[in-house]
């Protein structure tokens, strides 16, 4: 049966200083439509690494496997393509844009996947009523929207300004790479909130996270343990308390 | 392949076939013999009818251009220049004036449709009287100097009922010799360099603004320059005086066709502001760069300075220079009345092989006088940019103030960018303040924005828009949309 997201025996590498460095290792995961999953795993395991394959970076050679979204073969597409297509990346570190205000920055991504789904553009009017609403929903203060995006933004700013993003491109598919790390309690529940909001048949999301709190907020259908660059485990949400109490040990050995 | 690398590629591929303004316009022309010599100059003064302490003026300045060399600090490199080899008088043959556009020739109306002048505007700009009050856009009215003269200039009638004088410098010559003679060569003396002592012998035409005492002229003026035929120099002199207590906005725009060989520009500015009155210059600067192995393109060695004579008074130049060859330009201002104020906005864009080594002079002579300089560079393909000002403090300039803001924007790791900024203070208690930096357009920035769904074209665009945003916002709203479009144009060459 074909998923709403396929990746089959992915393997990427990176040429770090003239070194080929093997990073995924034959990575196996499919998303129904509808779910969201989360991604759990040691440090350098490999998350951010393929939610920058699945996005397009280029400095990363897919030497192996394939993923299929939507039907389409995914890593054929450019980034922006793939944008259009409904994917969606909130950073583990979102980039500061010196000079390029939020607000017209969000205008001309917004508009940009528009245009490239064959729906109308918005104007500066409409879209501002719809970006003031979003970031009030997210608790985000006004002057946010003025502002250079994410330049001198608060570490927890910039992750809400990414799920504000995410909100307002109305992705199908989402990938949140530690989105949660530096929130704080209030914060955490909102971004999951805002998550949550978006939760529907059409909308799956691939939550890259290494506290079990954030999965008490966002319920996952199914958890997957990463390491070494592949899926070692996977099971449902109850994983997370055993990950959290016992940590990454056990798996590791039985993988091995 | 790492984005970055792509971008440059991809900025360099289609930025060879951008200038979209490169057509040539065929047209009846009367061309003086090449070379420069004194005949040249009588001729072109015969031509022009000028007075005889004109063409006096333009000998002596011929002379001393003889005596002077090339100036060779600037961090440009180019062949040698046979100024023999120019033609120093071009000019669209006259027929009698159009009575309707009709009568006006196709070719010239072509041109201005091409240059995306509104046919309304076309019909004015090709010399044809509309009914007075027949005005369907902001008003702006235009001097349109077509290699060295000036077709036409509009919107005469509204600016001479404010009082305002705009018009051809040649007709100054004729309808108002006295403000042409008190004020020409006062602010950059006919032997004052090279390019100005050429400027001053063999200039053929440019506009000349008079706004009296008191009044805000009522429009902003627009020059547009364009450079048609072949192996031709031009040379525009511009001169502005405003009184006391008066302003003005002053636009000024530039195209040429695509040529293989390179011409040659050199133009004189000279601005006078009396006490309290204001000058904004703004400048697009879109010269045919040429093409991406550096062949053909404008040489465009400009001299262009204001006088803040009156106290409190104020002039702002804003450029935005995305064309040319080599640009060799300094817009300076000289604060010698109390209290007044220079500001110097600049954004010099350079791909494939331009160079342009531009910035500014404030000489503070005046106390209390300020200035703000706020120069923003961006190179990409094997460009090469040179940021070079001068703030002088003068002995008696208490209270001078300066500060310079000069920040670089590097595409690719094949061009480069510099910064020299010489400061000569002379009064212990003046305060000057200088900040630079340079920047890349990182890989994690490019990728950052086409994950939002924008393309790599649009993104350069807007961090580019964005790193010129201080500047851009000074340029008059219609000006700096057309800038705006400019920038991304030099640079990823959007328009097939
Ligand atoms: N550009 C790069 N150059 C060199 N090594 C890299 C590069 N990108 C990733 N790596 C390496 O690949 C491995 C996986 O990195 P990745 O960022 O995907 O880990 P992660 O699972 O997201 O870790 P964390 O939980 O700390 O965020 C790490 O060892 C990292 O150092
Ligand atoms: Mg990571």
């Amino acid at each position: 049966m074909t998923q709403f997201l396929d990746i089959a025996g992915l393997c990427a590498r990176i040429d770090a200083d003239g070194q080929e460095k093997e990073i995924l290792r034959g990575v196996d995961l499919s998303i129904p439509p509808g779910e969201v999953h989360a991604i759990m795993g040691p440090n350098g395991s490999g998350k951010s690494t393929l939610s920058y394959v699945l996005a397009g970076r280029e400095d990363y050679e897919v030497t192996a496997g394939s993923v299929t979204f939507q039907g389409q073969d995914l890593l054929a597409m450019e980034p922006e393509e793939r944008a259009a297509a409904g994917l969606f990346l909130a950073f583990q570190s979102p980039i500061e844009l010196p000079g390029v205000n939020n607000a017209n920055f969000l205008r001309t991504a917004v508009n940009a996947v528009r245009r490239a789904r064959g729906q109308e553009e918005l104007d500066a009017v409409a879209f501002l009523k719809t970006a003031r609403e979003a970031s009030k929903a997210l608790s985000m203060a006004p002057d946010m929207l003025k502002r250079n995006v994410n330049v001198g933004f608060s570490g927890g700013e910039k992750k809400r300004n990414e799920v504000l993003q995410m909100t307002l491109l109305q992705p199908s598919f989402a990938i949140l790479d530690e989105t949660d790390s530096g929130l704080d309690v209030d914060a955490l529940r909102i971004v999951a909130e805002g998550v949550n909001r978006l939760r529907s048949p059409s909308f799956s999301a691939l939550v890259i996270t290494h506290h079990q709190r954030l999965l008490d907020y966002l319920v996952p259908d199914r958890i997957h343990v990463m390491a070494k660059g592949r899926i070692i485990h996977s099971g449902g949400p109850e994983l997370a308390k055993q990950i959290d109490s016992e940590g990454y040990t056990r798996f590791l050995a039985e993988a091995a | 392949m790492p984005a970055v690398t792509e971008t440059r590629e991809a900025v360099e591929k289609l930025g060879q076939s951008s200038y979209k303004w490169g057509f040539e316009t065929e047209i009846d022309m009367d061309l003086a013999p090449k070379g420069l010599n004194e005949d040249t100059i009588r001729l072109i003064s015969a031509r022009k009818e000028e007075p005889e302490w004109l063409l006096e003026w333009r000998l002596s300045a011929f002379k001393a251009w003889q005596q002077m060399t090339e100036p060779t600090w600037a961090k440009v490199k180019y062949p040698p220049i046979d100024y023999q080899d120019a033609h120093y008088y071009a000019a669209p043959k006259k027929k009698p004036g159009p009575k309707s556009l009709e009568e006006v020739d196709p070719e010239l109306l072509r041109t201005y449709e091409k240059l995306g002048i509104p046919l309304h505007e076309q019909a004015m700009l090709a010399g044809v009287e509309l009914p007075e009050g027949e005005t369907a856009r902001p008003p702006v009215a235009v001097d349109a100097v077509f290699d060295s003269v000036s077709v036409v200039t509009t919107f005469r009638k509204t600016l001479e009922e404010a009082g305002v004088i705009f018009c051809p410098i040649s007709e100054a010559v004729k309808d108002h010799p006295d403000l042409v003679r008190k004020y020409l060569g006062t602010v950059v003396p006919a032997g004052d360099n090279f390019f100005a002592a050429l400027n001053s012998a063999a200039f053929t035409d440019g506009s000349f603004v008079f706004v009296p005492k008191g009044v805000r002229c009522p429009m902003e003026l627009s020059t547009y320059f364009r450079i048609n035929a072949r192996n031709t120099g031009q040379f525009e002199r511009t001169l502005i005086v405003v009184e006391d207590g008066a302003s003005v906005s002053y636009l000024e725009g530039c195209t040429a066709p695509m040529r293989d060989e390179n011409q040659l520009h050199a133009a004189v500015v000279e601005l006078v502001a009396m006490e309290d009155a204001s000058i904004k210059y703004s400048t697009v600067q879109n010269w045919y760069p040429g093409d991406e192995n550096g062949r053909g393109g404008i040489y465009n060695f400009v001299t262009k300075r204001g006088a803040c004579r009156g106290a409190r008074s104020k002039i702002s130049w804003t450029q935005v220079e995305t064309g040319s060859a080599i640009t060799w330009k300094y817009p300076s201002c000289i604060l010698q009345g109390e209290g007044s104020v220079g500001e110097f906005y600049s954004v010099a864009v350079t791909n494939n092989h331009q160079q342009a080594d531009t910035g500014t002079k404030m000489i503070h002579i005046g106390r209390n006088t300020r200035s703000t300089i706020i120069a923003k560079t961006i190179s990409a393909g094997q460009s090469d940019s040179t940021y070079r000002g001068l703030v002088r403090v003068l002995p008696k300039a208490y209270g001078a103030r300066n500060f310079t803001q000069c920040d670089s924007l590097l595409i690719g790791d094949r061009c480069g960018a510099h910064t020299v900024p010489y400061i000569e203070n002379r009064n212990m208690g003046a305060r000057i303040e200088h900040e630079a930096t340079t920047s890349k357009i990182s890989e994690d920035q490019l990728f950052y924005c086409r994950q939002r769904g924008l393309s790599e074209e649009d993104a350069v665009g807007l961090i580019v828009n964005g790193f010129c945003r201080d500047v851009l916002k000074e340029l008059p709203m219609e000006f700096a949309v057309e800038a705006q479009k400019l920038l991304q144009i030099s640079l990823e060459g959007s328009v097939g």
